[in-house]
């Protein structure tokens, strides 16, 4: 049970706090992320060539395919979202439920990409990738790195999402207290956004 | 003088809540008791950087013979990564921080106190793991506080899990930013507009937005740096096409920020003492309120003045040489509003007006350095050299140590209900100076005549010198423990406190000395400015 | 001092799905256009610009930034030019070595 005091600011803070403070920590991932945007950007310009080869090794129908599913995953969210302030909480459960389903199979996708790429000895440090060029090298360096973090925060927001829905079934949040809800269908967009851009740069560097 | 009969008021220290004995405290999501524990383990770490520093300056008067050159580098690595990561960064915003931004807009707590908890575990938790990795393999790592890479990567000391416990340090430092920035949108006094608002929380909330915006680029760098030891991605490796000078610009995009959001909150400390001890209203408050904010953005800008010598693009060097001296600006706005608050005022020179004239003077010099440094043609000269330790150590002990000397010294009687001896606080106030300046100023010297910085040993034409500084260094060790002694003294004995000892205009002089556990018994309607003195 | 609270208005499914739509038409277009030859030069560029609309939609309109207060949105604009800012710094360096 909170502290009184505590629980009194929070309520000043009020759901409009809340939303604040989720929209600071998304700023925080954005620069987390801008890092090493920022080292792709630097290493593109220097070895375009290079990473124009690597690229060639991505399955482009097998990403943009991965990314229609964040995407429709997003929606999913979204209606989750508005279902559950309109105060139609099976529809947002399933909504919910929908999400999770499509983000574990973003994963899988995923899963098999590196699978595939490590079995053909493409991974950081592999004898078979020092023979490649500079180029080749850091762009798969940064493959690993870039979609591994992004594959790890999708993780984090499958975990988050079911949490949202354990609670939202269970009555914890409704229409009055959709906050939690809101707040973590911040966090799945932000992640889906970080991938809008890592599709293109990864898979379809001409 | 001191009363040990009478105890003060109680206050929030009575108020356990449900639990018991360390529980208490330790689950407690009040920012007073967040404050005090942040304090106390603040002031351990600082006594043990300090520690390690005396013996470094112990080391350099028989190079070889009291630390092996190794174990040299180990110990300012060490000296760096305690001072910075535990004491100087979250310093004044989680000690003075927590306990007062509530209180002085009026509030009963900050907007997210159960998060506020989590920042304290995390400090643990990262301090923990970094006092952890001392013993693991490899031992105490040797790169320096600035990890710089290829060197971070290859070397067999412990530096993966010392990045670790920075990573979570960081974490920490984030949520108080979010905390602190939202509870100053949300949580102010009814009446307190933006520009009521005391200057300490503008501080805070500049700071704030530095800890959200800079410290992730720093998490992303020793996230890099752990993944490469163990994976070999080559990014900043030359053999694989890497650039070096890519981490450096990874760290110090964080790591330039993160030198104000050690001096912002110092300079807030600053203007709520100036006023109260010259009894006259702050001289051009909104100036110095957005030289806040100006400080934090054109700070953002300048992180390359720290890689002149890298081999960064001429181009580069130029812009940063020349933002830097633009930084200084709203800097100068800051330190000329507080001489005019002084001016004609009625100047009572107590402990904490002592401790803040102290830094606005050991400031100025760090800052005018600074200038020195940021241009481009002397840098070549001082860069890795004592003058830039100098530099920093006036700046961010002579400056934000400084700072938080004064504001211990300002809100002793708030947060313990004790005052303090007035004397013995001067003695030890003396004592510092004398070492600070002994310490430091000869580095100056020693830094325009060549000696490298880093280097446990060097040619004899130093050794008087760096004998002077390491006496500096004892004189300097010997005021901390006066302080300090005569403060822990004055927490078990010192004479009880009224509610407002210096005569302050600001909310939390207005409550018990310490303050309730809900801090108001009524939230103040809020009609004026902060100090309405004249 | 809590400002009257505006709520942000519930999206309507029609406008969602429409979103959605546009996401999807947009990933299909930035797949042509880089398989196609006609922008080659400026491939990253488009691809970026296309990437940028996509994530503007999101931010838009699943998460809500189009209705959302004055403060959010220029905070959302100074985090976003504070990365900027540091690529820009960083490729003073780079690119002109």
């Amino acid at each position: 049970m909170p502290q009184p005091v505590g629980a009194e600011s929070e309520a000043r803070t009020g759901a409009a706090g809340a939303k604040l403070g989720m929209w600071l920590f998304l700023f925080t991932e954005l620069l987390f992320f801008g890092g090493m945007f920022l080292l792709y950007a630097v290493y593109r310009s220097r070895y375009a060539a290079g990473f124009h080869a690597a690229a060639a090794e991505e399955n482009t129908v097998v990403g943009a395919c991965n990314t229609a599913l964040l995407l429709t995953s997003s929606l999913a969210m979204a209606l989750a979202v508005a279902a559950l302030r309109r105060g139609r909480t099976r529809f947002s459960i399933l909504a919910q439920a929908a999400t999770i389903l499509m983000g574990i199979g973003f994963l899988a996708v995923k899963y098999t990409e590196w699978m595939a790429k490590i079995g053909h000895g493409l991974y950081p440090d592999s004898p078979v990738l020092l023979q490649r060029s500079h180029g080749e090298v850091l762009f798969f360096g940064l493959y690993y790195v870039m979609t591994g973090i992004h594959g790890l925060h999708v993780l984090i927001g499958i975990s988050l999402i079911a949490v949202t829905l354990a609670l939202t079934a269970r009555g914890a949040i409704t229409a009055e207290r959709a906050t939690l809800l809101e707040n973590t269908g911040l966090f799945w967009h932000f992640v889906d956004v970080v991938w809008i851009y890592l599709f293109p740069l990864f898979y379809l560097v001409t | 003088m001191s009363d040990g009969n009478v105890s003060p008021a109680p206050g929030f220290y009575r108020d356990d809540g449900p639990r018991r004995g360390l529980a208490a405290w330790m689950m407690s999501t009040d920012h007073k008791r967040i404050g005090i524990m942040y304090l106390a383990a603040l002031t351990l770490f600082f006594v043990v950087g300090v520690t390690i520093g005396v013996v470094i300056r112990l080391s350099l008067l028989a190079p070889g013979k009291l630390l092996t050159a190794q174990h040299y580098d180990q110990a300012f690595t060490l000296h760096g990564i305690i001072m910075i990561f535990l004491f100087i960064i979250p310093g004044i915003p989680v000690s003075f921080g927590n306990f007062f931004l509530p209180l002085l807009i009026g509030a009963r707590d900050v907007a997210f106190p159960r998060l506020n908890r989590l920042s304290w575990w995390l400090y643990l938790a990262g301090a923990g793991v970094i006092g952890a990795s001392l013993f693991l393999k490899g031992g105490p790592l040797d790169t320096g506080w600035t990890f710089y890479a290829p060197y971070s990567i290859q070397t067999r000391t412990q530096v993966s899990f010392a990045v670790v416990g920075v990573f979570i340090l960081g974490f920490s430092s984030i949520l108080t930013g979010l905390n602190f920035v939202t509870t100053i949108h949300r949580l102010r006094a009814p009446g307190m507009g933006w520009f009521r608002m005391p200057l300490f929380p503008w501080t805070l909330y500049a700071t704030g937005w530095v800890q959200l915006l800079a410290t992730p680029v720093i998490a992303i760098s020793l996230v890099f740096i752990f993944l490469e030891r163990f994976f070999g991605m080559g990014f900043f490796d030359p053999t694989k096409g890497g650039d070096p000078i890519l981490f450096e610009h990874l760290f110090w995009i964080y790591s330039h920020p993160a030198v104000y959001i050690m001096v912002l909150p110092a300079m807030g400390v600053i203007s709520e003492i100036v006023p109260v001890f010259s009894r006259r209203t702050v001289y051009g408050y909104k100036a110095v309120a957005f030289s806040s904010v100006a400080i934090a953005g054109v700070g953002y800008l300048v992180w390359g003045h720290h890689m002149f010598t890298s081999g960064m693009s001429d181009t580069a060097r130029v812009a940063f040489s020349l933002l830097t001296f633009l930084v200084a600006v709203p800097s100068g706005i800051k330190i000329l509003n507080w001489v005019a608050t002084l001016y004609k005022g009625s100047i009572q020179v107590d402990a904490p007006l002592l401790f803040a004239l102290t830094f606005i003077f050991l400031f100025s010099i760090g800052g005018l350095t600074g200038l020195i440094i940021g241009s481009l043609a002397p840098n070549l000269h001082v860069h890795a050299t004592y003058f830039i330790v100098a530099h920093f150590h006036y700046v961010m002990f002579g400056g934000a140590g400084m700072a938080f000397f004064a504001g211990l010294h300002y809100w002793f009687p708030k947060m313990f209900g004790r005052m303090y001896a007035e004397r013995t606080a001067k003695i030890g106030w003396l004592l510092l100076f004398v070492g600070f300046n002994l310490l430091y100023f000869t580095m100056f010297v020693l830094g325009l005549e060549g000696m490298p910085r880093r280097y446990f040993d060097y040619p004899p034409r130093y050794f008087t010198a760096q004998t002077v500084s390491t006496v500096g260094s004892w004189i300097l060790a010997a005021g901390v423990l006066v302080i300090l002694g005569n403060l822990l003294r004055a927490l078990f004995r010192g004479r009880p406190a009224p509610e407002n000892p210096w005569g302050g205009l600001t909310l939390e002089w207005g409550t018990t000395s310490p303050p309730p556990a809900e801090n108001f018994t009524e939230i103040p309607v809020v009609s004026n400015g902060p100090y309405s003195y004249d | 001092m809590p400002q009257p609270e505006r709520e942000v208005p519930i999206p309507r499914t029609r406008t969602l799905l429409l979103v959605w739509a546009a996401l999807l038409a947009l990933t299909a277009v930035t797949v042509a256009v880089a398989r196609g030859r006609l922008l080659a030069g400026y491939s990253v560029l488009a691809a970026l610009g296309i990437a940028s609309l996509k994530a503007g939609l999101v931010l838009a309109f699943f998460m809500q930034l189009k209705y959302e207060s004055r403060l959010l949105q220029w905070l959302a604009l100074l985090a976003t030019v504070t990365l900027l800012t540091i690529l820009a710094g960083t490729f003073t360096d780079v690119w002109y070595r």
